[in-house]
């Protein structure tokens, strides 16, 4: 592995292999997706994230081939697809459905893009064993796709869309049926395989924590337009809209108002009292933000903490998540936030209980302050 | 509630024997040993003996079966392809009247199919034969290829065909190749209907027939009218059973495949469960 990070987005020299140029698509009135711009660099692991419905399918079937753009082009390599056929892109999509061919054996669904490739005969089989071994299903090649389980069909399904070694490789949702230590080692493995053939591909997830393994960008995607693209850990930690920071993770949002503030620091004043943050920028006094912090980042004690910022509440309710606990806390105006403690003790032994009066506390760094 | 009243004993026996009884009779007399056909004289299978020896139904026969493969193959094409617009390309400008189109003949007097076929072969100057019938039989049976094969394709997974696409197909290596064989039963099932339509069609044929193409119905009509015959009866015998075999073919090749599907969706849901 090289030593400098891999950043192409980041480089003005780089060209980007896939461009969306201000692509909309409609359905009839409907407007799927909405003037969209976006570059994937080559051998990213783009993932998409959004609600259900906001467009992703359709974004990608439009790279595939099965959907033409209403307006705006795309281009692979520089190169305008749209007049390149379904069958004649470099590109292959594993279907949300599978789309598995119920007529033919496992091994000879995997064989059938293979056959209609220009690699040799001879090497179909190879392939298609190698293929089979990487996705463990070397015992069912025999199998219909109907006698294996949903679980193993989607790895077939993989398997068949890998098989080929396209340049883009788009996945729709390819992990969602399986449990999660499969989905774990399909992970890594799909990482591992990027790794060594650097296909880019791009992703659609509905498990953020999938996107935050795999993916080298993620973009969040709301009723047809892109809300944010960043990394993983930019996404996270520094979301630039309230919807993105509640899509991804957990958030609390507390509405203000700016009472002063400079380039580093500025006074937010909500009904629980005063938040000193800092900002992206100078915000004039009365702006209406949002002010978003992430309930890991608050830290709950029984006393009165050295904090910039603290706050104090009761204990309303304790949800028990295994490693973590998340305490919801209502401080004295009646709002609600959320906090979560390692549950490094028992159970049994936690320090605090329901209607426990508690101060929540938190760093002028922890929060973020959105606009919008 | 009991079942089998004396009532709906009576009432199915009747409505059975009315459908059935001419059809056993006809069965049961080209076993006679006589000549009359209404006087039984023992059992005997020298009818079906004569019959083989019998040049004229002969032919006919061999006009007919040519004439049923040929029609019913043209049919499963176009009626295949019909189904494949009709199900597939969704809204377009008209799609209500080609629809209608399609299945008008269902309902069309074969009196007013065949009339009309007969005029537009005059007025193009076909000489009648055997390819005229199988013309107007490709055309009248179409219509049921179509309506059997796009009910199949309303339930076929689109995107079986576009993961074929997506991996290098052209479009029609992918019908060839992923959704013919899928619903190749009901193709199947569409010809079997197409060829038995096609082999017991009086009317359209007499219409479009010329001198030198008779089929069996035609032949077994124009003996008729000299007297009925034993041989009649045998001929008739074997039509109705290559019939019975198209028919109850056709209907197991769909039911089975009705059944192997629901097995299948079940152990994938059992498999998933
Ligand atoms: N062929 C179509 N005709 C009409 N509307 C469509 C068509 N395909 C998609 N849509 C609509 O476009 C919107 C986006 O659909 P799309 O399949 O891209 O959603 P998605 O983001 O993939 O959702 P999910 O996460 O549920 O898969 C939906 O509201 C859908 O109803
Ligand atoms: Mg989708």
């Amino acid at each position: 592995m090289s030593t400098d990070p891999f950043r192409p987005w980041e480089d003005p020299q780089a060209t980007p292999l896939i461009r969306f140029e201000n692509v909309t698509k409609r359905f009839g009135a409907f407007v799927a997706v909405d003037n969209l711009s976006l570059d994937i660099y080559e051998k990213e692991f783009f993932a998409l994230l959004g609600a259900s419905g906001c467009g992703k399918t359709t974004l990608m079937r439009m790279l595939a081939g099965f959907e033409k753009p209403t307006e705006g082009r795309i281009t692979l390599n520089g190169v305008d697809i749209a007049p390149i056929p379904v069958n004649k892109r470099d590109i292959n999509m594993m279907f949300q459905s599978y789309a598995l061919f119920p007529h033919l054996t496992v091994a000879d669904n995997i064989a059938f893009g293979l056959k209609r490739s220009d690699m040799p005969k001879a090497e179909i089989a190879g392939r298609v064993d190698e293929m089979l071994n990487l996705v463990q299903l070397s015992q069912f090649a025999k199998r219909k796709p109907h006698q294996i389980s949903g679980g193993q069909r989607q790895r077939v399904a993989l398997a068949r869309s890998l098989a080929r070694n396209p340049k883009v490789l788009l996945l729709d949702e390819p992990l969602a049926a399986l449990d999660k230590k499969l989905r774990q080692e399909t992970q890594f493995e799909l990482m591992d395989i990027q790794g060594k053939l650097g296909t880019t591909f791009m992703i659609v997830t509905h498990d953020q924590e999938e996107a935050m393994t795999v993916a080298s960008r993620v973009a969040v995607m709301n009723a047809g337009v892109i809300k944010q693209i960043a990394t993983p850990d930019a996404i996270y930690e520094r979301p630039n809209s309230a919807y993105v920071a509640d899509f991804i993770g957990e958030v609390n949002l507390i509405d203000g108002k700016v009472t002063s503030g400079t380039e580093k620091s500025c006074k937010i004043i909500w009904q629980g009292g005063t938040i000193t943050a800092q900002p992206r920028a100078k915000l004039a006094k009365g702006t209406e933000v949002r002010y978003a912090i992430r309930p890991e980042k608050v830290v709950i004690s029984a006393s009165k903490p050295e904090a910039t910022n603290a706050i104090k509440g009761k204990v309303l309710d304790i949800a028990y998540l295994g490693n973590i606990s998340t305490y919801h806390v209502e401080t004295d105006s009646g709002q609600i936030i959320k906090a979560q403690l390692t549950n490094v003790r028992r159970l049994s032994q936690r320090s605090f209980a329901w209607e426990d009066p508690v101060w929540l506390s938190w760093t002028e760094t922890a929060g973020i302050v959105l606009t919008e | 509630m009991k079942r089998f009243t004396l009532f709906n004993i009576t009432s199915l026996t009747l409505g059975f024997a009315f459908l059935y009884v001419p059809i056993l009779i006809l069965i049961i007399f080209s076993f006679n040993a006589s000549r009359l056909v209404t006087v039984w004289a023992g059992f005997s299978t020298k009818w079906y003996g004569k019959l083989l020896q019998n040049e004229a139904f002969l032919d006919a026969a061999w006009v007919t079966l040519k004439v049923g493969i040929l029609s019913s193959c043209i049919a499963t094409v176009l009626g295949t392809a019909a189904a494949m617009v009709m199900v597939r390309s969704g809204k377009f400008f008209g799609r209500t009247l080609f629809s209608g189109m399609i299945y008008a003949p269902l309902v069309m007097p074969e009196v007013i199919t065949g009339l009309s076929l007969l005029l537009l072969f005059i007025s193009l100057g076909v000489e009648r034969g055997v390819m005229t019938i199988v013309l107007a039989h490709a055309t009248f049976s179409m219509c049921y290829v179509s309506v059997v094969v796009s009910s199949r394709l309303v339930s076929f997974d689109q995107s079986l065909e576009e993961a074929a696409l997506d991996l290098g197909c052209s479009q029609f290596d992918a019908f060839k190749s992923v959704t013919l064989p899928i619903i190749a039963p009901a193709v199947i099932s569409g010809w079997l209907l197409a060829f038995t339509l096609s082999l017991d069609d009086l009317v359209i044929a007499s219409f479009t027939t010329g001198p030198s193409a008779t089929t069996l119905p035609i032949k077994i009509y124009s003996a008729v009218r000299l007297g009925v015959s034993p041989e009649i009866n045998a001929l008739s015998t074997l039509l109705i059973g290559a019939v019975t075999i198209g028919v109850i073919t056709a209907s197991l090749v769909t039911k089975r495949a009705a059944v192997h599907r629901k097995r299948h969706e079940e152990m994938a849901r059992q498999a998933e469960g």
